[in-house]
């Protein structure tokens, strides 16, 4: 029943925001049941295209979601939601309690003391991984020897399933007996410690995040400095362009696209990016790399009681962060005569 | 935009004619080309040493497991154990089990959906591109204590099932996304012909795009079993107990706050990366076309 109404209200979202863009016809379309009939017999072949798709994000992300906006608008935790105890079933004892745990989130210091981190996490990680990815691109999109080796083995930390990847770094860090510290000592240095010093762990984590970056950078980076034209380099330099003009002029122009597509994913990536800072640090030491995401996953499951209505509240604030983030980044690029 | 940056320079052409003997592109001064390849060489080390060295170390014998010697007493003990006393195969089935479903079913139900969007204009559409593009920036934490709720209350928490479910919240619009990209790169010459001859819109997309999107599907597909495959937080939280675990929660196990067991813990992460990695190098040429295919022209 929950299930059926929500994917209508999906489907008339839809249908509403389009109506939205070209109102003239949406409202001839509405008026007359004619209309309704022609629009159905010439679009229902992509309705029906279409409708798996739409009945399957109604259900399972349009129901949830609406039920994770309404958590966060009460004071649920583990003791009072719904639950079967053995045999016996507890109904849901949770109340309304209206938008009191935004205006804690919002006026408390954790959620912004968290998002400050989160942000400086982001930007340094998407910053550096693309200045790494356009170098690494620009160097491998000269001619020269054993280029497609060396394309294969810096493409191999993106081959490797994420997860994997941390584990093999926590060994790395490992204070006492990883080999980064073991390098270290044979040189005289005292033991870093990588991942129990907040400062240091900061920085661990953002190192491995981008390492964990930088080929998917490269690669479409790459993809885009072939599609430039090579005639154009040779205009430029029968023009007397040195290299850097080259770069400026032509490579960075033409990497315009590719390049604002990947800054926007990667970023969206790396601000919900979860499970390097949960399986390298846990969010520690103290909370010194927790960023929003594991710190509402905290609040659900790692406390007791588990918070499910905060946790859900962050959810919902991350979620309208990062949307007016996309918004705003495409409204910029649009008025800078970006077609995208 | 592009004729400017190519005529732009073309006007000072008087003013430069001082240059002597120019360098021919693509030929470097030979300490350039040094340069390159140190730089290559570094970045290389960087990007391959953390994987080789797990590699190394899960060939050696566990106890000898945090020394810094590359090769020592060769054996092949971490994997036998590994196999032998974890329940690593459970896990490793019951990973491939949920990857796979997710990805047959994604595939499934959204093929038609990016064709959909790929060729007709039609009410709704805008709307939903947005909810495609939307629900792909969802963080796990906005979903996950719903969801989370909802498998307790119909008892499918801890099934490969309701993993399952849980993951085609994030493969389904995934899929639609990156096939719409792909079929974009279909001429549509091709649907002009095929409703010349009298093919419906569904004969069209099954008789002719479908068939031509084959590579593209193999590569949606791929993509989002490595996704499936990798997550790592819904799988933490709704999985418990050795018999039910997939391979993200289960090397949790063997590197904790208690202690690190590196030598399973390597072996294991060996069998997981290997096919993922011989895959995943065959795919990724067409992988990231489609992405940003699917990505620009939205």
């Amino acid at each position: 029943m929950a299930v059926d109404t929500s994917s209508q209200s999906v489907a008339k979202a839809a249908g509403d925001s389009a109506r939205g863009r070209s109102r003239g016809t949406g409202k001839r379309n509405g008026g007359s049941r004619g209309a309704v009939r022609r629009s159905l017999s010439t679009h229902w072949y992509a309705w029906a295209m279409v409708a798996p798709v739409v009945l399957v994000i109604g259900v399972i992300i349009g129901y949830p979601l609406v039920r994770g906006i309404w958590l966060s608008l009460t004071d649920a935790n583990e003791r009072n939601v719904e639950r079967s105890i053995g045999v016996n079933h507890i109904p849901a004892s949770y109340e309304f309690v209206g938008v009191d745990n935004y205006v804690d989130a919002l006026t408390g210091s954790q959620f912004v003391g968290t998002l400050g981190w989160t942000l400086v996490w982001t930007v340094a990680c998407v910053s550096v991984t693309f200045a790494l990815g356009l170098v690494l691109a620009n160097m491998l999109n000269r001619k020269m020897a054993g280029r497609g080796v060396y394309r294969m083995l810096l493409i191999l930390p993106w081959a490797v399933p994420g997860f994997v990847s941390v584990f093999a770094w926590r060994f790395l860090y490992d204070e006492r007996r990883g080999i980064l510290n073991q390098l270290l000592a044979g040189g005289g240095i005292d033991a870093v410690p990588w991942l129990n010093d907040p400062t240091w762990a900061k920085f661990s984590v953002i190192a491995v995040n981008v390492w964990l970056g930088v080929p998917f950078m490269m690669v479409a980076l790459l993809g885009g400095l072939q599609s430039i034209p090579g005639e154009m380099y040779e205009a430029a330099e029968m023009d007397g362009a040195n290299a850097w003009q080259r770069f400026r002029h032509i490579t960075l122009p033409g990497l315009r696209s590719v390049s604002t597509t990947v800054i926007l994913l990667s970023t969206i990536w790396t601000f919900n990016m979860f499970p390097v800072i949960f399986l390298l640090t846990r969010g520690g030491p103290g909370e010194a790399t927790q960023i929003l995401v594991t710190q509402a996953y905290k609040f659900s499951f790692e406390i007791s009681p588990r918070d499910y209505a905060q946790s859900s509240t962050w959810g919902v604030l991350i979620l309208v962060l990062l949307m007016v983030f996309a918004a705003v980044y495409r409204r910029v690029l649009r008025k800078q005569g970006e077609v995208w | 935009m592009t004729t400017a940056t190519a005529t732009g320079p073309a006007k000072h052409r008087a003013q430069a004619p001082a240059r002597t003997n120019p360098p021919r592109r693509g030929r470097r001064s030979p300490l350039a080309s040094v340069g390159l390849h140190v730089s290559l060489v570094v970045a290389a080390v960087i990007a391959v040493f953390p994987v080789l060295w797990v590699l190394l170390t899960s060939l050696k014998p566990a106890k000898f497991a945090t020394t810094t010697d590359f090769v020592k007493e060769p054996t092949l003990e971490n994997y036998t154990n590994l196999l032998n006393d974890t329940p690593f195969l459970t896990w490793f089935g019951n990973s491939l089990l949920v990857a796979a479903l997710t990805t047959l079913l994604g595939v499934f139900v959204s093929s038609t959906t990016g064709y959909a969007v790929s060729r007709f204009r039609f009410p709704g559409k805008r709307g939903l591109m947005w909810t495609l593009l939307i629900t792909q920036m969802f963080p796990v934490a906005v979903l996950i204590v719903p969801i989370y709720n909802i498998m307790a209350s119909m008892g499918l928490l801890n099934t490969s099932t309701g993993l399952v479910v849980t993951y085609l919240t994030i493969a389904v619009p995934f899929c639609a996304w990156m096939m719409k990209g792909f079929f974009d790169t279909i001429p549509k010459e091709i649907d002009e012909s095929g409703y010349v001859d009298g093919l419906t819109p569904f004969g069209t997309f099954w008789r002719l795009i479908l068939p031509l999107a084959k590579p593209g599907i193999a590569v949606t597909a791929f993509y989002s079993f490595i996704t499936a495959w990798g997550e790592v937080a819904y799988a933490s939280a709704f999985m418990v107990g050795d018999e039910n675990m997939t391979l993200a929660g289960g090397l949790q196990k063997f590197v904790n706050q208690y202690g690190a067991q590196w030598g399973p813990m390597t072996a294991a992460s060996v069998l997981i990366a290997i096919p993922a990695a011989l895959v995943f190098l065959l795919a990724q040429r067409h992988l990231v076309t489609g992405m940003s295919a699917g990505a620009v022209k939205g």
